[in-house]
């Protein structure tokens, strides 16, 4: 579904890695740790063609994102469910509005009565429906942000740092959720420093951790 | 047609959904409303300004062309028998439908605009004037000047050609101004909406980015922001429209069609349907602009 061939990234003058590969089969659980700066963030952005590798190749679906015209770049995104670190809403509207906005561009808004009940009662979201991001807490947007990616049930789901303002319960929660997701045959790839999310994911499903570090994508795990 | 027609329906209509992913822009609304306004009513009264020049210059031509005037210039004793021939020469020419002396009454009123009302004819040399009407394709002038010189040697026929070619020229050349000024209205009308477009898109980068990353096509986008200040364009202009059209109805003498080309500038009968595709034509413009600015922002931003 999505493939980074031998990538590499420079940015401000620096490369910020080089020669990666990766591949997300359908129903893979992948986790993506490193020390803050590594490049997580980026590679998350060239793994759902927001920003396009200086060299090597991004597949999507079997297409190069270099090159790839924005309307067949905006198709492939409603493919993948992203978990944005800064969540990215639209401020004005309220949260339900938000969760549902893949819907909406997508033509598909009638459709969202059918879901969003369900999705913001399992984030733990129904009393702030009406209430805008701004309104709404660090851990509650995470949340939401999370409800947004997945009410297209999308094939990919993408998530950076997605625990990262939430207590424990609620990280558990979150990946509960992910992890049925996965089950029932998406791919999921996870930005983390949260060792202790990892290790329940383990103790779930198969998960794949691979490390960001000098450059290089490593396979990491027999630590963990 | 039937499908453009279903289409721009449907654009003006809407979703109310995708409406409301665009936040609300205060000032860029009120500048493209004001702007709509503004250049429809100036639209107006150009477009009136225009139709009244050509009108007037329609009615002048047409008057002066069906009328010509002869005068003769001859020793007071013989102006009388001068005038009595010159009339029998044009009563019986063909084309001439009539040809009337006119009294000292009537030149002392032609002259008392440049001379005062108390100007004592009998003592000035002041030719005789001949008032010629004509009828069907008019007399052949070139015959008509032969035959007077040899039977009335002081008269002078005039038929009116050097007045009626300038006014006619210059009518057609102020009709050309309307016209070009009315584009221009539309070409400053399209720049102002482009610049509140371009302005809106700018605020708005922040939310097309989030679109963008939740698989909103561009075209999905361009809609979004082109469907507002074509909407706001409409209505300002309906409004800048119905104000100039108001304005007009209020002026002195614009129906009436009087002579005087200010209180002729007015429109009268089916020249007020001029008006109706004014507020299409501004969102039209709007629509093309903002689309415009739209796709080159997108093209920018990717």
């Amino acid at each position: 579904m999505i493939e980074l061939r031998d990538v590499a990234y420079s940015y401000g003058g620096g490369e910020l890695f080089s020669g990666l590969s990766l591949s997300l089969a359908p129903g893979s659980f992948h986790f993506l740790t490193g020390p803050s700066g590594a490049g997580k963030t980026t590679l998350l952005k060239l793994c759902y063609g927001d920003l396009v590798p200086t060299s090597g190749a991004v597949a999507l679906w079997g297409e190069d994102t270099t090159g790839m015209a924005r309307d067949g770049l905006a198709l492939n995104r409603r493919r993948i469910g992203v978990v944005h670190q800064d969540c990215q809403f639209l401020d004005h509207l309220p949260l339900t509005d938000n969760v549902a906005l893949p819907l909406t561009v997508a033509g598909r808004h009638q459709e969202a009565e059918a879901y969003l009940p369900d999705l913001l009662a399992w984030v733990g979201l129904t009393r702030h429906a009406k209430r805008r991001p701004p309104e709404l807490s660090g851990g509650e947007r995470q949340r939401a942000a999370l409800a947004r990616a997945v009410i297209m049930s999308p094939e990919v789901i993408i998530a950076d740092e997605p625990t990262g303002n939430v207590d424990w319960d609620m990280s558990q929660r979150l990946l509960a959720l992910l992890v049925e997701l996965n089950r029932m045959g998406k791919a999921v790839l996870i930005a983390t420093h949260d060792m202790n999310l990892i290790r329940s994911a383990k103790a779930q499903v198969a998960v794949r951790t691979l490390r960001l570090k000098d450059r290089q994508l490593i396979a990491a795990g027999a630590e963990l | 047609m039937k499908r453009a027609a279903w289409q721009a329906l449907s654009f003006l209509a809407g979703d109310v959904q995708a409406d409301r992913t665009v936040p609300p822009t205060g000032f860029t609304a009120r500048l493209t409303l004001f702007t709509a306004a503004a250049m429809a009513l100036l639209t107006v009264f150009a477009l009136a300004l225009s139709l009244a020049t050509g009108r007037l210059a329609a009615r002048w031509g047409e008057e002066l062309a069906q009328t010509s005037t002869l005068r003769i210039s001859a020793p007071a004793e013989q102006l009388a028998a001068q005038t009595a021939a010159a009339l029998d020469v044009l009563r019986t020419t063909p084309g001439i439908a009539r040809a009337r002396a006119l009294t000292e009454e009537e030149e002392q009123a032609l002259l008392t605009p440049w001379f005062g009302p108390d100007l004592p004819l009998d003592a000035l040399p002041i030719p005789q004037l001949i008032e010629i009407e004509e009828e069907g394709d008019g007399y052949d002038a070139t015959g008509l000047r032969a035959r007077l010189q040899a039977e009335v040697p002081g008269a002078v026929l005039d038929d009116h050609t050097r007045w009626r070619e300038p006014l006619v020229a210059a009518a057609g050349r102020l009709r050309a101004l309307g016209a070009l000024a009315i584009l221009l209205i539309g070409a400053s009308t399209a720049a102002m909406i482009t610049l509140a477009a371009q302005s809106a898109l700018s605020a708005n980068a922040q939310v097309i980015r989030v679109l963008r990353l939740v698989g909103a096509r561009d075209a999905y986008i361009t809609r979004a922001f082109v469907r507002r200040f074509t909407l706001r364009a409409l209505t300002g202009a309906a409004a800048g429209t119905l104000a100039g059209g108001v304005l007009l109805a209020l002026l002195p003498g614009a129906a009436r069609g009087t002579d005087s080309f200010l209180t002729g500038i007015g429109l009268a009968g089916a020249d007020w349907l001029w008006l109706l595709p004014i507020p299409p034509l501004a969102a039209a413009v709007a629509f093309a602009a903002t689309r415009m600015a739209a796709r080159r922002m997108l093209e920018r931003q990717s």
